[in-house]
């Protein structure tokens, strides 16, 4: 069994409007590989819990582990955690959980990320973890986000001090001014462009909103990549409430 | 004991004369089902019951809209604590379903496309308690809420009002549905609080 | 009104934990019906009902149904396939 460890909030992160990275201490951690989730508890005071799974963004840190949170509007617990939960307030994790989307450090193999939305969390832990342990593995990473105020991680995902990780975003609703690319969904002939050939064997990791997940599977499958090299992760139509 | 998250509520509550303990309220219809939805044409429709001696009354889809109609205008209570106030639906009352059907049976097995099935006791389903409805909200009823037609039995939670309904079975003995195996609760009264086995 | 979306059974790491001690999700399934090949992790989810309900990504057969009462866990492994735990290297 894998015990509900108390964990506590020691800074947050505006990653958007609506999205929240919350950095939170849980001690005795033992450690997560990159792509692992947990299972959050709350527990009001009159004992009722609500429980979510968040993927965990950042990389191994000690006792620390990063969650970010999309608000979803009239959410039962992403709106708690996004504009009520302070420094100092506690919640229960479980995990590391989920030894299947995760990224082997020690892997030399290329490896393709795709993420929709909030989809990009557990794949910039690998990007986190990448570089935390110095891997050589070559990363490509297609980000497919409705507007430039959505994206996360500005500024630390497709960093240019992180040789070998490249970084393409396909803005769906709304594109930067002077963007060549217009608004519109991520592609297969961009996929293929952005991504890595299947001849040289690519692990796949694909996260997102279940229906971005179906196509952008599908689409890698049909470029020749071997289904069982496309790892999955989806997490519904919301990403929680 | 847990640790209390200090300033989390949950989504809980209402006028209590309306909500049961421990629901929330809601003007959703959240979709809520165990697999793919089965996509059943009227011209193929047929709804069933079949009592403890096996033997079978048949409706197809124009001999059943052809019943007597009646407009429930009831409210429903989710066991995954959402419930939906004043809502409207047009359906058969199993009143009218079961009038020529014979038995002594006190269960009810109801058996739907896609492999979903309920128990409820057979008084549950009787005197204007419950409905095979058709239409939700002025509209035909949508798939994936279980059309062409479901099961309505609004005094339960609504996991035993069974989506896609084709075929009620009578038996002297309860015969646990899909989620009833599984450890919910054989009767599920919403103002009992009877989610689980032993609730 | 939306169809109910799918997860996959990555997320059933955490509940399966309470009962299990090695990660089911990372096990290789065979499906008895459809003869499908995979990983455990790859089952299709539905997450937003009673309980969980996992099935078969090719042939959608119910492979698990999961619920979790105030002091159990109901756990339906069906009888629709074999999965395979690896213990050793």
């Amino acid at each position: 069994m894998v015990a509900w460890r108390p964990a506590t909030l020691v800074a947050g992160r505006w990653e958007s409007d609506s999205a929240r990275t919350l950095v939170l201490d849980v001690p005795d951690w033992p450690g997560h590989r990159a792509g692992q989730h947990v299972d959050v508890r709350l527990t009001a005071e009159d004992g009722y819990t609500a429980e979510r799974s968040y993927s965990i963004a950042s990389a191994q840190d000690g006792d620390h582990i990063e969650l970010t949170v999309q608000r979803v509007a009239e959410g039962e617990v992403s709106p708690y955690l996004v504009d009520v939960f302070a420094p100092g307030d506690r919640v229960e994790v479980r995990g590391p959980l989920g030894g299947w989307f995760v990224w082997d450090a020690k892997a030399p193999d290329p490896v393709v990320l795709v993420g929709g939305g909030s989809g990009i969390a557990p794949l910039t832990a690998m990007v986190r973890e990448r570089r935390r342990v110095g891997s050589p593995a070559l990363f490509r990473v297609l980000y497919s986000v409705r507007t430039p105020q959505d994206r996360l991680y500005r500024g630390d995902l497709g960093s240019p001090s992180d040789g070998g990780v490249d970084l393409f975003v396909a803005y769906t609703r709304r594109a930067p001014d002077g963007a060549t690319r217009g608004p519109g969904r991520l592609g297969v002939a961009e996929v293929n462009t952005h991504g890595f050939p299947a001849d040289v064997a690519p692990t796949c990791y694909v996260c997102g909103p279940t229906g971005f997940v179906e196509t952008m599977a599908d689409a890698l499958v049909a470029l020749g990549h071997d289904p069982r090299r496309v790892r999955t992760e989806r997490f519904g139509s919301g990403g929680g409430t | 004991m847990n640790t209390v998250t200090r300033g989390f509520h949950g989504r809980r509550g209402g006028d209590p004369d309306r909500i049961p303990p421990g629901q929330y309220e809601t003007s959703d219809f959240p979709v809520l089902s165990v697999g793919p939805t089965p996509r059943v044409d009227t011209d193929e429709w047929t709804l069933a019951i079949v009592n403890e001696a096996g033997q079978a009354l048949t409706w197809s889809w124009d001999a059943f809209m052809a019943l007597p109609q009646e407009h429930p205008h009831v409210d429903i209570h989710c066991v995954t604590r959402w419930s939906r106030l004043d809502t409207d639906w047009v359906g058969v009352s199993l009143d009218v379903l079961l009038e020529d059907v014979e038995t002594t049976a006190e269960y009810a097995l109801a058996l739907s496309h896609g492999g979903y099935s309920t128990d409820v006791p057979l008084e549950d389903l009787t005197d204007g308690r419950a409905w095979i409805a058709h239409t939700f909200d002025g509209e035909p009823l949508a798939p994936e809420h279980g059309g062409p037609a479901r099961l309505i039995v609004p005094h339960l939670y609504f996991w035993k009002s069974a989506k896609w309904v084709r075929e009620i079975r009578l038996l002297h003995e309860d015969d646990p549905g899909f989620w009833e195996q599984a450890g919910y609760h054989s009767y599920g009264d919403p103002w009992r609080e009877q989610r689980y086995q032993g609730d | 009104m939306r169809e109910p979306e799918h997860v996959d059974a990555n997320v059933l790491a955490g509940p399966l934990s309470e009962i299990l001690s090695v990660d089911l999700t990372t096990a290789e399934r065979h499906c008895a019906v459809c003869g499908a090949e995979g990983v455990f992790a790859e089952l299709h989810v539905v997450a937003d009902g009673p309980g969980w309900v996992a099935s078969c990504p090719r042939c959608r057969t119910l492979v698990l149904r999961l619920v979790r009462t105030a002091d159990s866990l109901w756990l339906d492994l069906g009888g629709s396939g074999t999965v395979r735990i690896r213990t050793g290297p």
